[in-house]
Parts: structure tokens; sequence; C-alpha cells
């Protein structure tokens, strides 16, 4: 009982993960900016995302004045997921009724 | 379009790790876990008060847990850069 539980907690993760994953694919080619965990902060374009959420920006500029010139000659970059503290999104690219709707359904699926 | 680092590879690669160091070198070879192969790598410590320093290291495995971030480097931009003259604090360190 205790196994069937635990394996369905990780079949369940795992369609957690694909959510935001293909929330995030449906959001490539278009402007972000993701901030590190170390405060760094950096707009780029949204190449590529990973089962991972590892993520891959073309085009970057750091944001927040030019205090971190450890990227001067840097124009693309891949960040690891474990990183990321948070991704911002312009406000007219994302559906959050749609999205709100989606992890609605995915929090009943883990209470059945 | 498929993440991986292989678009990287043989490429000059600045990779800022988790404590907040900036390794440079090419990138041989990775894997899922982000586990690296670099070459010919120098390690850049950025002072507020002195220039950038370049420390020789080698040829390196960095452990994926490290990694926070792989840049490409365009190595046009890259000679162009004036590192005795940039001052700058150290990047922080990830803070879970």
């Amino acid at each position: 009982m205790t196994t069937c539980g635990r394996r369905g907690e990780s079949l369940h993760q795992t369609f957690i993960k694909m959510l935001f994953y293909s929330f995030f694919k449906s959001l490539i080619g278009k402007d972000v900016v993701v901030e590190l965990k170390n405060d760094l902060s950096i707009c780029g374009t949204l190449h590529s995302v990973d089962q991972y959420l590892n993520i891959k920006l073309t085009d970057i500029n750091v944001t927040d004045t030019e205090k971190y010139p450890h990227m001067l000659s840097v124009k693309n970059c891949f960040i690891r997921g474990s990183v990321v503290r948070y991704v911002q999104l312009p406000v007219d690219e994302v559906d959050t009724q749609l999205l709100q709707d989606a992890a609605r359904r995915e929090a009943q699926q883990q209470r059945q | 379009m498929s993440n991986t680092l292989e678009s990287y590879v043989n490429h000059l690669v600045s990779v800022i790790t988790v404590d907040g160091r900036n390794i440079v070198g090419t990138l041989k070879g990775f894997d899922q876990a982000v586990n690296l192969i670099m070459d010919e790598c120098h390690e850049r410590v950025y002072s507020s008060h002195r220039g950038v320093e370049q420390v020789i290291l080698g040829l390196y495995v960095v452990r994926g847990d490290n990694v926070a971030l792989i840049g490409e480097v365009d190595e046009d931009l890259d000679t162009r850069l004036d590192l005795e003259n940039i001052r700058a604090e150290p990047l922080n360190e990830c803070k879970t």
C-alpha cells in the first residue's frame, strides 16, 4: 500500500513538472528576466527549456546596472534550473486564467 | 528545440559556480547532470580595488551540482575586454 502510494506520488510529481515544462515551452521566443539565487538578474529571449527547467537564453543582458561586468562578453547562456529564483514574464504573454485552471486540476488530482 | 549544451561544445564558455566563482575555458563535454569537462581553464577573480586576476587551472571536471550558469563567450568581445581596468565585487553565492 505504502509502495503504491509513493509510486503514485512520484508519477504525479512528473505530471506537475510537465505542466511548467509545457508552460515554458509555450513562452519560447518571448523575452523574460531570470533572477538567480545569487541575485544576478538576466534579461534575454527564451530559447529553450528542458524537463529540469534548465533555461537557455539568447541575446542576454544583465539588468540591475552593470554592477555585474562578469558577463560582458557573453551573448547566450544556459541556466541550471536549480539556481533559478524567479522567472519574470510580461503580463500580456501569460494566460493566467488558463494556468490557474491547469494548476487547480493538478491539485485536485493529487488529493485523489 | 532540444535544450542541450551541445552547441557550446568546443566553444569558449564562462561558467559561474554556485559559490560565485567565474571559470572560463573550452567546453569539451557534458552530461544530463550538467557535469562538465573544461579544457584550458582559468578562473577570473574580480575585485573592487584591483583589476581582474586570471588564475590558470588546466583541464577540469566540474560537478554539475556546482554549476549555476554557463555562458557562451563571444571571443571577439572577450579579447576587447580591458580586464585590468574592471572593478567589481565578486559574485554572490547562491542562497537557497
